[in-house]
């Protein structure tokens, strides 16, 4: 059933209505958020970060993995990673879209990174990144990170670009919006359609199933996002390039983030790979591919604003360090964090780090775990909206933020 | 049988629930016949509920819960699933015919000089590829006839074999006089989800659909569990065919335990995980290209179908698997293994949790659930018999006074069913494509969880505002649902009557004020059927 009927009711009580809603109910909520526009991407299925963000200075990294490995950095060879630093290397599939990010200085990346949830389940350890919850103790499904987040943030507009909102935004304060963008199509009611059904909607019992305010604001995103995507797509047949896939999805985010979205979620799923994933070329690298296209072309197509734009990139956990027996890697545990955006201290690899060999794996495994993601995140947001200590901890209880400096 | 459970300790509430006679709650009991139709079934319909009422509701509910072993459709039904092309193809001749076209093109490809000329088909053009459709025929019908390139081959085999799987699920669910199995059907193939996408699997499904979910539907678990198991779709999507001795794939054996069984944190360990991992090597299926293996000499080896037992890839050691010791013994460790898994009260747990959410709410009470998961016990996990539990629970009977919000399935199917009762429809796309915006279509989940059961997550503002739009096209007439129909078919209106005899037979009566006074102010016969479509009353079941 639909949490949270009570309190909606009470701002309806309260004669507040649809878009005022978003602004309105937070006017005890103190810091202003000014133009920052957070998006966070969601790699489902636990990606192979080993082999994006390459150790190439681990000599334990090419006995593990020798059939996937990814050569160490050598201009003559485009199939070797990306020098990064001394110990790091890029995915060479990423070398048109986010390499030059990195040399612009606008993409960090936190290696040993993720959470202390062991079960190796996604789905398990999905939910307790999105709810963001102290492992221990029950679990409340109604409320994820980034809900909080809306919630305390003066000023924000969330959106969830997916066909269900996702966990992180389950909120119990505000109703988040969903939009999959690929499939907006002209908006088909009249005014005096949306007034009836909005009235069908205002009864107790109704706000049950589908609360009216949500109902109201439904109406309202999908016509925003008409009017601002029309204008893409016009601009899109008049010569520009034509984009497709995963790409075209970035750039149609980017349009909505223009003017009524500044906090946004973003999943990409098909991480989960257990078999004959690739090295240079191969499944893996499509998905990268296709993963660094649309990141460069949401950056690009941010225009000036993107100075504004923040972008974090995080999955559920790591794999095991090792192939397995099928040219693919299972189930494991830290993973490698992404950072990018105009106003990111990027070009350099952050937070506490470990040489890999087999004794420092985890469990002999996988890898382990030095940067806590609510941590990360929480020192990002304290930095983003100049949040207290106190608006912190509401966001993630019971985690002290670290400040990587890098917002 | 029917009501056994009164001695076992329940909430006081429960309790004084149970006390009164079960159908005497708040509403009368037309109403709760009414929404008993609606919560087991893919929507009520004037004739499934005359047909409820005709028998009495424990009839009903029994036929229901054991369905004849044959499906029977109403012949116009049949006759449609009767004439889509592939239905006699074996999936082995499937999958060979397949891979014979796909070499062909190769072969023609490798011999043509290499101009750009047909590549355009290739790459990830269509946003979603599950409505890839019916693309490839028209274009290829209208140029000079060009051979298919490989991709072309790829994406109109397997999407036309698809298409036709779709057409037969969404016409059973619609039109198959056993509901309850239909709807138990899909709450499996979602609890067992296979994602259609990956490798060949659109090929796969029709068996998957037909050997391994719908006879167990509402069978034993421990079966419907082998079968899934000795399907090619499942062991494909969750890599276990390439699990062997020495190249060992957890995937499979860990999703057994977390998704199929007992559920995450519920006592395994990693080491069991590996343990099972090691007890399905060998576990895979025939590869059609290949058909003699495995080696028919070895008494070990097994071959059904396109499932196959390897005994020269399996680990013959012994395991310890959840603190039993399984000798090494070949495909019968398997069968162990499943026993030791279905015999857990964690799987009984775990499973009837996920029944109790799909009919009762997102929070079922635990009460609820350990009745279900004794019952489950003692039948041997019978599905049926914890069903029969279930549904006779003054949980549930609660419940029916409070409706649950329709996932985007039921929403869709209900509403065609209420539109043309069992008037058939000719064409089934459009309801892929609905199933394709409101982010449910049938084997278009990609990850092995499945769907979410929690209606939280279908409730969002911009997945209603879909179905608001779902309803205009449904209720309006303008859905494409009889395009194609012959036009020497009797005479048909052009948008569908919802005021009729389910309207007037109880649904009228239960209406919510404000649903009322808006369709009070339509403005025509369309209009009407769209505002009930989209109202507040019709999300729920």
């Amino acid at each position: 059933m639909t949490a949270f009927p009570f309190s909606r009711r009470d701002l309806l009580a309260a004669g507040l209505a649809g878009g005022a809603l978003m602004a309105s109910s937070r006017v005890l909520a103190v810091p202003a958020l000014g133009s920052q526009r957070l998006l966070v991407v969601f790699l489902r299925g636990a990606y192979d970060a080993a082999n994006i963000i390459v150790p190439v200075s681990s000599d334990f990294y090419y006995a593990a993995r020798p059939t996937i490995a990814i050569a160490r950095p050598d201009p003559a060879n485009p199939k070797a990673a990306l020098p990064l630093d001394s110990d790091w290397g890029l995915h060479p599939a990423l070398a048109e879209s986010l390499y030059p990010l990195w040399q612009k200085r606008q993409l960090a990346f936190v290696p040993f990174a993720g959470t202390d949830d062991m079960s190796r389940s996604h789905f398990e350890t999905q939910d307790t990144i999105e709810l963001g919850q102290p492992l221990a103790g029950s679990r409340d499904y109604r409320s994820g990170f980034l809900g909080r987040l809306a919630a305390t943030v003066a000023g924000c507009h969330p959106i969830a670009f997916s066909n269900q909102v996702p966990i992180a935004f389950h909120s119990a304060s505000l109703q988040v919006p969903n939009l999959a963008v690929n499939t907006v199509t002209k908006p088909s009611f009249d005014a005096r359609q949306q007034k009836l059904i909005e009235a069908m909607y205002a009864t107790p019992t109704a706000q049950a199933l589908a609360p009216q305010v949500a109902v109201t604001e439904g109406f309202s995103v999908r016509a925003d996002a008409y009017g601002a995507l029309q204008d893409e797509m016009v601009k899109a047949s008049r010569g520009a390039v034509n984009p497709r896939g995963f790409e075209a999805q970035a750039r149609r985010i980017a349009a909505l983030m223009q003017d009524r979205f500044n906090l946004a979620f973003l999943d990409v799923g098909g991480w989960d790979t257990h078999t004959n994933q690739g090295a240079a070329d191969g499944a893996l690298a499509n998905r990268i591919g296709d993963l660094g296209r649309g990141l460069a072309a949401f950056a690009e197509a941010s225009g000036p604003q993107w100075t504004n734009t923040t972008v974090i990139v995080i999955s559920e956990f790591g794999r095991t360090f090792r192939e397995n027996g099928n040219k693919g890697t299972d189930h494991g545990h830290g993973s490698t964090y992404w950072v990018l955006g105009g106003n990111v201290r990027g070009g350099r690899m952050v937070g506490p780090q470990v040489r890999l060999s087999a004794d420092t794996l985890n469990q002999q495994r996988d890898l382990p775990v030095l940067t806590d993601y609510r941590a990360l995140l929480g020192g990002i947001f304290a930095r983003l909206y100049g949040l207290s200590s106190q608006q912190i901890s509401a966001v993630f209880p019971g985690m002290q933020p670290v400040d990587l400096g890098l917002v | 049988m029917r009501r056994p459970l009164l001695q076992q300790s329940l909430a006081a509430l429960a309790l004084a629930l149970v006390a009164q006679p079960a159908l005497a709650e708040d509403k009368p009991s037309s109403d709760l016949d009414l929404a008993m139709v609606n919560r087991l079934t893919w929507g009520a319909t004037s004739a499934e509920v005359q047909r409820m009422r005709a028998m009495g509701a424990e009839a009903w509910l029994q036929a229901e819960l054991h369905p004849p072993a044959s499906e029977r459709l109403p012949p116009a039904a049949q006759a449609m699933v009767d004439a889509l092309p592939m239905r006699d193809q074996s999936t082995v001749a499937l999958v060979r015919e397949f891979r014979e076209q796909l070499t062909a093109a190769k072969a023609t490809q490798a011999a043509m000089p290499p101009p750009g000329q047909g590549a355009a088909s290739n790459g990830p053009a269509a946003p979603n590829p599950m409505q890839a459709g019916p693309s490839g025929t028209a274009a290829t019908q209208s140029m000079p006839p060009a051979p298919p390139t490989p991709q072309e081959v790829r994406r109109d085999y397997l999407g036309e074999a698809f298409k036709q799987d779709q057409t037969r699920l969404i016409l059973r669910a619609l039109y198959s006089p056993n509901q309850l199995r239909e709807q138990l059907t899909a709450f499996w193939l979602n609890h067992f989800n296979v994602h259609a996408e990956k490798a060949e699997i659109r090929l796969l499904v029709r068996d998957y659909e037909d050997q391994a979910i719908r006879p167990h539907a509402l069978g034993r678990f421990r079966d419907l569990l082998e079968a899934t198991l000795r399907s090619p779709a499942m062991l494909q999507y969750l890599d276990n065919a390439q699990n062997a001795k020495g190249r060992i794939n957890e995937n499979y054996a860990r999703e057994i335990m977390e998704l199929h069984t007992m559920g995450v944190g519920s006592g395994y360990t990693q080491k069991d995980v590996q343990e099972l991992a090691r007890i399905l090597t060998g576990v895979g299926i025939v590869n059609p290209d290949r058909p003699e293996r495995p080696n028919p000499t070895n008494p070990a080896a097994i071959r059904d179908g396109m499932f196959a037992f390897y005994p020269g890839r399996h680990d013959m050691g012994d395991k310890v698997f959840l603190g039993h010791v399984i000798k090494g013994s070949g495909y019968d460790e398997v069968r162990q293994a499943l026993d030791i898994l279905c015999a857990q009260p964690a799987t009984a747990r775990h499973v009837s949790r996920q029944l109790a959410q799909y009919f009762v709410a997102d929070s079922p009470p635990p009460a609820l659930i350990e009745r279900m998961a004794a019952r489950w016990a003692q039948s041997g996990g019978e599905i049926a018999a914890v069903l029969d539990l279930l549904f006779h629970s003054p949980e549930f009977r609660a419940s029916l006074s409070h409706p649950l919000l329709k996932d985007p399935q039921h929403f869709v199917l209900s509403a065609v069913r209420m539109a043309y009762d069992d008037r058939m429809i000719a064409n089934t796309q459009p309801i892929a494509n609905w199933l394709n915006r409101l982010g449910q279509p049938f084997y278009g989940h990609l990850t092995p969880d499945g769907y979410p059961l929690e209606r939280t997550a279908w409730n969002g503002p911009g997945q209603i505002e879909q179905r608001f739009e779902i309803a205009q096209a449904i209720g309006n007439g303008s859905a494409g649902l009889f395009k194609g129909e012959a036009p020497s078919s009797t005479p048909r209106q052009a948008f569908p009557v919802l005021q009729g005899a389910l309207y007037y037979g109880g649904l009228d009566k239960q209406l919510s004020p404000g649903t009322r006074t808006a369709l009070d102010q339509a403005a025509s016969p369309q209009e009407w059927n769209v505002l009930f479509l989209a109202s507040p009353d019709f999300m729920g079941r």
